[in-house]
């Protein structure tokens, strides 16, 4: 039976970090059945298997970075189990394979008595396990319950939910792992996911997270007190596309923005909305007038692509998330066709998703143009770095209320800084600035929004 | 819209609303008469048939002999030639003597003779432990039953539907297993008058709520019904559903509640292993899986042989306590000081 | 030895004189029918056009041409699984019996019955039946039916339920036997004793084993006939069903024959005794009748064997139907559980959800 290889599972996948085994050594595999969960560059993604057999031999270790193409398991008919630890990482784990397999002419109990015989002072566990080839079964461990892990995309840990909250947790993009069951044994429950539910969407600026705040902790402590922390996948990817981006010639347009009648219109819009259950947060409405903007701007809603400019037929604006391994920019698709409510269970959902590792490749794809709030830390302004290939990112900061004379009293308006950075090769100051320039403006007539 | 007058309800027993309605059949098809054992003379172990032989005669009342797996078999071939024979057999503990009659020969006819012949034919009979009968007179088979094909199984809980089940089940053409219960026979309910036809396959649900379903039929019902309205006080809002059919089983109406409430226990007098509850969760399991908030929990009787002495007796049958313990568990609330 | 024992006992009928010849002739051509089917059959069988259990008349063709020659259309006819010949005798086609077999569409239980469960609503067959004294209760129950239906009398229907030596054992037996005598009903149930219960024999299975004797307890006459001989038990047959039709007196009858070949197909029967089977073959009703006949002048020695012939061709004709059959279609594989159409009626297969999830 052919070994088990580390899949191709995104386009621009070239390498996949093994991060987890879900069937170990022995184990009775049917087509379908989850092997291992792998780290592209965009996603945790399944590793499904495409033989039925016995997981014979584990050739990476979990955590091991493997290109494209190379062997990770090895599945057979049980004949030729090997357990012990796999090579670490690097996928030129060939050796113990080679070791293992019979010649194809020798009956496999000669070599095995050959091989016990030759190494009997270190009686490696691979050895030992040649020689003595147990029943199968009993090294079968019972194996991991697949459908609750595809349900539930958590990379850690055993979880204890009822379907019912996992069901409600996928729809609402909660990750279970992150609420503390209060059912029996611990279960997570419906009511343990309602309230999660309720919180999320008292605080909903949590969501959206800083692009550049990545540069943080490289800082400040000695030599000898600093620690390497290896970096996931996400951030290894995070970190080359940033590097390009920057080879991209940009410039930056701000503008303030008077929210106050946006607060307002949020408010309105969430009173009638509460029936349904649906909140809008400021950044769903910031989400919706970019892509309102964007459809009459369609120069802004492009991409420089090998000598041309590539005008795009879609709306579709990606949100930074910052997730524990580092920023996601899940996309919220057609935003400019979608209802207000519509963009704010979405983001909502691929917020959570993204948290909890569970975006699909599809999801993070096919963005046009990218929204980056920090105003929920408080930052009043910042530039944000262009999300390749799209021509433009908007970095919004914090409401702040400035002081402004109206019929001659003085009053406090709320407002925001907004920044918009754009791709020059695409996009020149004047066509850009007409673009902010209608944002501002709808953001400031908020009804337009919704028109 | 059409003028529909509700009719007019008695408050009748259970007994008395079987009694009238075989008196009814009897009167309105001439193919209808009724076989067992002192159903006639003696006027029925549990005076079900009271009055019927003065008033129809020993022909259409006709006691048998003890002579479970003949007469059984004999209103089967009574069927066969078009009658519509309605059989008692005094309890269901007794039904084993003729069971080769029920499952190897009136569930497989129309089937393996492909539509040739159809058997009219209805078996009634009690279940049920409870009144100290012991082991051998304290059986809940029903599920023994249930699992054939070709057999349709109904076990209504109130007098209203042992009314409306009893008529559908006698006018239907095929065999129909009808399950009464002892310690049915003297509750009390509202019956409507004039003719009232159940649908067989059918469950109904008896008690809306949001909660929790308990799933149960026959005697259970009436315990789970008890438990809800118990349940209700202290504000836990529980739906039951009543089964009545055992043959074909609802499986929507069971999975369209446990949808709404994510918690569902089943409340059965038959033994757990293999009882209908197994099937019942199963269902539940396929059909609501991922609307299900904790296990789906049966409440069965003990698995033994049910003792003579009361205190083991009733230790061995579920109880509506123990029905209350458990939809607590079920629901994570610890139980209250009140209880018991 | 078993065989031996099995001497006619003083109750036996005696043919009546004076049969016509067409008549006689009629009854040879239904004999060798039969044994040409059941010949055919055992070979089909081995040929594995036949499925499951196969058990034949061979040995009992007199025993069943009589039978048959006794009952009346409006009759009821109730078996036991050796049912092939009645079926054929009763009217069925060769085709549709055969196709039964086969397991086809076009059989007379439409293929869902098989060898043992043979039945036709039209010509009142009313069942083989495939568990051991099965048939019993049913049997009385219908003689119930038309004791509801029907007044007594020359004209009225009865029931001939047929059961085999080793059933008088079972309860349902005794039970029906019992009730049918309380009762009253019209009904004659027939024991065709072959002497043997599969492997069996009736001494070592039945404390009594003058098996009509067991008429007494039930207040019933009971009445020994000679298998082998074709017009005596199609008159004694002929004259139980006439008490039972015109006085509704059930009658108990026992036809004494013997079974040529093992209990079913593949019982190549090595318990019996060669002496057993010397006698076996040497009573085997068709070649006695045959020469009888001959003998008598009724059929010449080239009429006998046109008889055969035709009756092989028929058989033949009948395999060809067979084979040429449909299959049942499986999208019908629910069709006849139910009569009345009932709410929910479970129609998953194997490996298919009990309902779609919601």
């Amino acid at each position: 039976m052919p070994d088990v290889i580390m899949p191709r599972l995104s386009d621009t996948m070239e390498e996949g970090e093994l991060s987890r085994w879900m069937k170990q050594v022995g184990d009775e595999i049917h087509k379908g059945d989850v092997l291992a969960e792998i780290e592209t560059d965009k996603a945790t993604m399944d590793l499904e298997a495409f033989d039925n057999g016995i997981l014979e031999q584990h050739l990476v270790a979990a955590g091991a970075l493997v290109p494209i193409g190379e062997p990770v398991a090895r599945i057979g008919d049980g004949s030729n189990i090997v357990t012990g630890d796999a090579a670490p990482a690097a996928p030129a784990v060939a050796a113990p394979a080679v070791v293992v397999a019979p010649p194809a002419d020798a009956p496999a109990p000669v070599v095995a008595a050959a091989a016990a015989a030759a190494a009997p002072a270190t009686p490696t566990p691979t050895g030992e396990l040649r020689t003595s080839p147990a029943p199968t079964g009993e090294l079968r461990t019972s194996p991991a319950p697949t459908g609750e892990l595809r349900t539930s995309p958590a990379p850690t840990g055993e979880l204890r939910t009822s379907p019912l909250a996992r069901k409600i947790g996928r729809e609402h993009g909660i990750d279970l792992h992150t609420l503390t069951g209060t059912g029996p044994q611990g279960r997570i429950t419906r009511t343990d996911v309602d309230s999660a539910i309720a919180k999320q969407q008292t605080a909903p600026a949590k969501a959206a997270a800083p692009a550049p705040v990545v540069a943080t902790s490289a800082a400040a402590s000695g030599a000898n007190e600093s620690v390497d922390v290896p970096v996931s996948r996400i951030r290894a990817v995070t970190a080359r596309r940033l590097t390009e981006s920057q080879a991209v010639p940009h410039f930056f347009l701000t503008s303030v923005v008077n929210v106050e009648r946006l607060v307002a219109f949020r408010a309105d819009v969430n009173e009638s909305l509460a029936a349904l259950g649906t909140k809008v947060s400021l950044n769903d409405l910031f989400v919706r007038a970019s892509a309102v903007a964007l459809r009459a701007h369609p120069e802004v809603n492009a991409s420089w692509g090998d000598g041309v400019i590539r005008r795009h037929q879609h709306v579709n604006v990606g949100v930074a998330v910052a997730t524990d391994d580092g920023l996601l920019v899940p996309v919220v698709a057609d935003a400019d066709q979608k209802p207000l409510g519509a963009i704010a269970v979405e983001t909502r959902a691929l917020a959570g998703l993204a948290r909890s590792g569970g975006l699909s490749l599809g999801q993070m794809t096919g963005g046009t143009f990218t929204i980056s709030n920090l105003g929920m830390f408080g930052i009043d302004s910042f530039t944000a770095v262009l999300n390749p290939p799209e021509a433009g990112i908007l970095a919004i900061g914090a409401a702040t209320d400035v002081p402004a004379v109206r019929d001659g009293i003085l009053v406090t308006v709320p407002t925001v800084k907004i920044t918009l950075t754009v791709d020059h090769r695409v996009l020149d100051g004047a066509v850009a600035a007409a673009f902010l320039r209608d944002l501002v403006a709808l953001l400031e007539e908020p009804l337009r929004i919704v028109l | 819209m059409t003028d529909k007058v509700a009719p007019a309800t008695r408050t009748i027993t259970y007994r008395q609303a079987l009694n009238e309605t075989l008196r009814a059949e009897l009167e309105h098809d001439d193919k209808v008469f009724l076989i067992g054992e002192e159903i006639g003379v003696f006027e029925g172990s549990y005076k079900i048939t009271a009055g019927l032989l003065e008033d129809f005669g020993p022909e259409r009342v006709l006691d048998a002999p003890i002579a479970e797996e003949g007469f059984v078999g004999a209103a089967l071939g009574a069927a066969m030639l078009g009658m519509r024979p309605v059989v008692e057999i005094m309890t269901i503990n007794f039904s084993l003597i003729a069971i080769d009659q029920i499952v190897n020969h009136a569930a497989k006819m129309r089937s393996m003779f492909a539509g040739q012949v159809s058997i009219p034919l209805v078996i009634r009979m009690p279940g049920g432990g409870g009144q100290q009968l012991a082991a051998t007179h304290s059986q809940n088979l029903e599920v023994w039953y249930a699992h054939i094909p070709g057999l349709k199984v109904v076990a209504p809980s109130t007098p209203a539907d042992a009314k409306a089940l009893l008529t559908a089940a006698i006018r239907d053409d095929d065999p129909v297993i009808f399950l009464e219960n002892l310690s049915l026979y003297s509750t009390k309910g509202e019956v409507p008058d004039g003719e009232q036809v159940a649908e067989i396959g059918k469950a109904a649900v008896v008690k809306t709520g949001t909660d929790l379903t308990i799933v149960s039929y026959s005697r259970g019902t009436t315990t789970a019904l008890e438990v809800a309205h118990q349940l209700e006080a202290e504000g836990l809002s529980i739906e039951v559903v009543d089964l009545r059919s055992l043959r074909p089983l609802d499986r929507d109406t069971i999975c369209g509640s446990v949808r709404k409430t994510g918690h569902a226990v089943v409340f059965e007098d038959d033994w757990l292993s293999y009882g209908i509850g197994a099937e019942i969760s199963a269902t539940i399991g396929e059909g609501v899986f991922d609307f299900l908030d904790a296990p789906v929990r049966r409440v069965a009787a003990a698995e033994v042989p049910l003792p003579y002495a009361k205190s083991l007796e009733r230790t061995a049958l579920p109880s509506a306590a123990d029905l209350a313990r458990v939809v607590r568990d079920v629901l994570n609330i610890s139980s209250t000081p009140n209880d018991k | 030895m078993a065989a031996k024992a099995r001497t006619r006992s003083t109750a036996e009928v005696k043919t009546a004189g004076g049969e016509p010849a067409d008549s006689l002739r009629g009854f040879y051509e239904q004999m060798s029918l039969v044994r040409a089917f059941e010949l055919r059959s055992s070979e089909m069988y081995a040929r594995a056009k036949i499925g499951g259990y196969c058990h034949l008349n061979l040995g009992e063709e007199a025993t069943v041409v009589g039978l048959m020659a006794a009952i009346e259309a409006r009759d009821y006819l109730f078996t036991g699984y050796r049912d092939h010949g009645y079926a054929l005798l009763r009217g069925l086609s060769p085709e549709r019996v055969m196709a039964e077999l086969f397991g086809k569409v076009t059989g007379v239980s439409g293929g869902r019955g098989g060898s043992m469960h043979l039945f036709d609503q039209e010509t009142r067959l009313f069942g083989g039946y495939g568990i051991v004294g099965g048939q019993i209760p049913p049997a009385t129950g219908a003689a119930l039916a038309l004791k509801y239906q029907e007044s007594a009398g020359p004209d009225a229907a009865a029931v001939m339920c047929l059961l085999g030596d080793g059933t008088t054992n079972i309860g349902a037996f005794h039970e029906s036997l019992n009730l049918a005598g309380l009762w009253k009903l019209p009904i004659v149930y027939v024991i065709v004793n072959n002497g043997l219960g599969m492997g069996t024999t009736v001494e070592k299975a039945s404390a009594e084993p003058e098996l009509y004797k067991r008429a007494a307890s039930y207040r019933m006459p009971g009445v020994r006939v000679d298998g082998d001989d074709v017009l005596a038990v199609r008159d004694a047959a002929r004259d139980a069903l006439k008490q039972a039709r015109e006085t509704r007196q059930p009658v108990l009858l026992e036809v004494m024959c013997y079974r040529l070949r093992g209990h079913s197909v593949v019982d190549p029967a090595r318990y019996r005794s060669s002496e057993d089977t010397t006698i076996a073959q040497q009573s085997d009703p068709v070649p006695s009748f045959r020469t009888e006949l001959i003998t008598a002048g009724v059929l010449s020695e080239a009429d006998a064997a046109a008889i055969d012939e035709a009756a092989d061709a028929r058989v033949t004709e009948a395999v060809t139907f067979a084979e040429e059959s449909p299959e049942p279609d499986p999208k019908d594989l629910f069709a006849y559980v139910y009569a009345t159409a009932v709410a929910n009626a479970p129609s998953a297969l194997p490996g298919e959800p009990v309902m779609d999830a919601l």
